[in-house]
């Protein structure tokens, strides 16, 4: 019990329901059951989006280049679906998760293999992903009267009341929960974010391991570059840009450490709906929406601040560096 | 950085000879790439090759590049700086409010750079005396520092600099020679010296190379990373002041993107990102660079989007075949 109440999950839980609940006094209604579901529908891609860089960032690297990942993989889907309308949505569904996966075993090569720094690697195929979509789109727009209505209804067909999209949110977190906790991998990237050192000693393939880690964030990028293009009807250039830093926000905010090793699921889902409630509830409480940025700028740093606190031990550790070498 | 992609440091037994060191050196071999480039474009368009496009050619680099002068010390040094564009759009739209209350020239320029001091301040503020990772500082500051504008100004732009004001992102020093590029040289003979002939710039690499061991040695690590924040900010401000200048307006979206083109320019420059090592010869160069591939495409009627894969690969491949030649140089002389 006093363990539930000093970890970080359970204070962010509680600041969420506070926001939620206060949010509620000013514009009655925001807290009906239909409407929450509404905002953890909205977060549902930002959910999982934020668990893929989860897992790279557990591992002291990061991936700059989801969202640009996320809207070519969407593109793709959706001049398929324009061109060939026919193809059964699962099947381009799998397309879009490997497709995506192709993306991330491009940086995860050259992270592995070349052992160039994943934020280098990473901002170089940001830019290059998404001017490819420029490419073969030939700057074009795909509009809503080009995609099949199957295409658009895979996110939004009710299961038990609630829309698609959030189904896939749920499913991928809890395979991931089973993922990080219950299997060799999810033990390799914690070790690997630990202590890098050690972790060669104890026989994990620390290259390997960051390697899968970009493959994670590759998939579940190209899973949600269908569920984005089929949610908002749009494929375009300008999909979800700058989405990059959001998805690292939600990471931040959610406890989990830059220089790797810290984090949980439940603080990555958490840290996507703080983000997902500060959306729904502005306009609700007539806050204009150009607050919504610095907000969640301050965010990050309030939460950065609370994590060097907790993470903070008497002393400074100043052999970090020299730690990771060898 | 918190990446651990260190390789194992060797120590060779006899140095190379100093000419050597010379010809084969990152700039000499980037500087190959630039008159490449420079003769490709004068055969590939007619205009390229006039005084007056090349000096249009620096005016799309050069608040970047003088940007880029600063982040390569703070690279260098091992901490980052990604929220530059969004000091850009803070120090602009500062000027902007104090335009409205009627400020003149002087009061702009001042406030504009004293905004960005003050951002590199902040930044400065939480990474050193809060000890906190400069990478996720930074990227917070970035939407904090660019919010603040799109609070202030929404969806409406400051219009209507004064007379005077103009001179600055537009004027001409002499013929061809813009007060920009003037500026940015003035900037990168000044950075030379600081990095490569001062005591605080031997500093700053010993801080990047080893931290612990600057700090067993008395360099007082935090003061100088400190300093590096404030003068990045500081450029960041100059910057700004430059580029309202050039635009005569100010929106919350300006410069958008701009710290990853600075640090693309930075790496391209041969500063290696996990810190210690780099020129500023080579930053201004790949700056050049930059420039002209920009150009010259331009030139060639390729969309800017295009031009931005060119960019990335750029900064992949600098960086990949270095390692890749030193591995097969490796594997040869075995």
């Amino acid at each position: 019990m006093k363990t539930v109440i000093r970890s970080r999950e359970f204070w962010l839980a509680v600041i969420v329901t506070v926001m939620v609940v206060a949010t509620n006094l000013r514009a009655p209604g925001f807290a009906a059951p239909g409407k929450l579901a509404g905002i953890f529908n909205d977060t549902a891609m930002l959910m999982i989006l934020a668990l893929g860089q989860m897992s790279v960032i557990l591992t002291r690297s990061i991936d700059l280049s989801m969202a640009s990942n996320l809207a070519l993989t969407g593109m793709i889907v959706a001049l398929i679906n324009a061109a060939f309308p026919g193809i059964p949505i699962p099947a381009l569904m799998l397309f879009a998760c490997l497709c995506g996966l192709a993306l991330g075993a491009f940086n995860g090569i050259l992270i592995w293999l070349l052992n160039i720094p994943a934020i280098v690697v990473t901002l170089g195929t940001l830019t290059i992903y998404r001017g490819i979509i420029f490419l073969i789109a030939g700057g074009q727009w795909v509009n809503a009267d080009k995609l099949s209505p199957a295409f658009v209804q895979y996110t939004r067909i009710e299961f038990l009341g609630l829309p698609a999209l959030s189904w896939y949110a749920i499913v991928v977190a809890v395979a991931f929960f089973i993922l990080m906790t219950r299997t060799s991998l999810g033990r390799a990237i914690y070790a690997v974010g630990v202590n890098p050192t050690a972790s060669v000693y104890a026989g994990i393939d620390v290259g390997r391991t960051k390697f899968a880690t970009f493959l994670i964030s590759g998939l579940l990028s190209g899973f949600c570059g269908y569920l984005w293009v089929s949610r908002y009807v749009i494929g375009s250039v300008e999909v979800a840009k700058g989405y990059e830093l959001t998805i690292i926000a939600a990471c931040v905010i959610g406890g989990i450490s830059i220089s790797g090793g810290v984090g949980t699921v439940a603080g990555a889902l958490l840290g996507a709906l703080f983000l997902g409630v500060i959306n729904s509830a502005l306009p609700v409480i007539n806050v204009s929406p150009f607050w919504q940025m610095a907000i969640s700028g301050a965010a990050i740093i309030l939460a950065v601040v609370l994590n060097a606190r907790g993470e903070k031990r008497g002393s400074r550790l100043i052999l970090r560096e020299a730690e990771a070498t060898s | 950085m918190t990446d651990t992609a260190h390789e194992a440091r060797h120590i060779p037994d006899r140095l190379d000879s100093p000419l050597r060191g010379a010809v084969f050196s990152w700039p000499t071999l980037l500087l190959i790439v630039g008159v490449v480039l420079f003769i490709v474009n004068s055969l590939a368009s007619p205009y390229f090759l006039s005084p007056w496009s090349l000096s249009d050619a620096t005016f799309n680099f050069t608040e970047k590049a003088i940007i880029a002068l600063a982040m390569a010390l703070l690279i260098i040094s091992g901490e980052i700086d990604l929220s530059v564009a969004s000091i850009i759009a803070l120090a602009s739209t500062a000027m902007g409010v104090a335009l409205q209350f009627g400020v003149g020239v002087p009061g702009l320029v001042t406030i504009g750079i004293l905004t960005g001091l003050l951002c590199g301040f902040f930044n400065g503020f939480l990474v050193t005396g809060l000890g906190l990772p400069s990478i996720v500082v930074t990227i917070g500051t970035m939407s904090f520092f660019r919010g603040i504008s799109y609070i202030v100004l929404g969806d409406q732009a400051f219009k209507g600099y004064p007379a005077g004001f103009d001179y600055f992102g537009q004027g001409y020093v002499w013929w061809v020679v813009s007060f920009e590029f003037a500026l940015f040289l003035i900037f990168a003979l000044l950075y030379y010296v600081l990095l490569h002939h001062t005591n605080f710039g031997r500093q700053v690499f010993t801080i990047g190379n080893n931290p612990v061991a600057a700090r067993f040695s008395g360099v007082r690590v935090e003061r100088v990373k400190f300093i590096l924040f404030c003068l990045t900010g500081l450029m960041s401000g100059i910057a700004a002041v430059l580029l309202t200048s050039r635009l005569a307006s100010t929106r919350p979206s300006i410069a958008v993107g701009w710290e990853l083109e600075v640090v693309t320019m930075v790496v391209l420059g041969g500063v290696s990102i996990l810190g210690g090592s780099g020129t500023i010869q080579g930053v201004v160069i790949a700056a050049f660079i930059m420039g002209l591939v920009t150009f010259g495409l331009g030139l060639l009627n390729v969309p800017g989007i295009v031009m931005s894969i060119f960019i990335g690969a750029l900064l992949i491949c600098v960086i990949a075949l270095p390692i890749i030649w030193s591995r097969t140089r490796r594997r040869a002389a075995r």
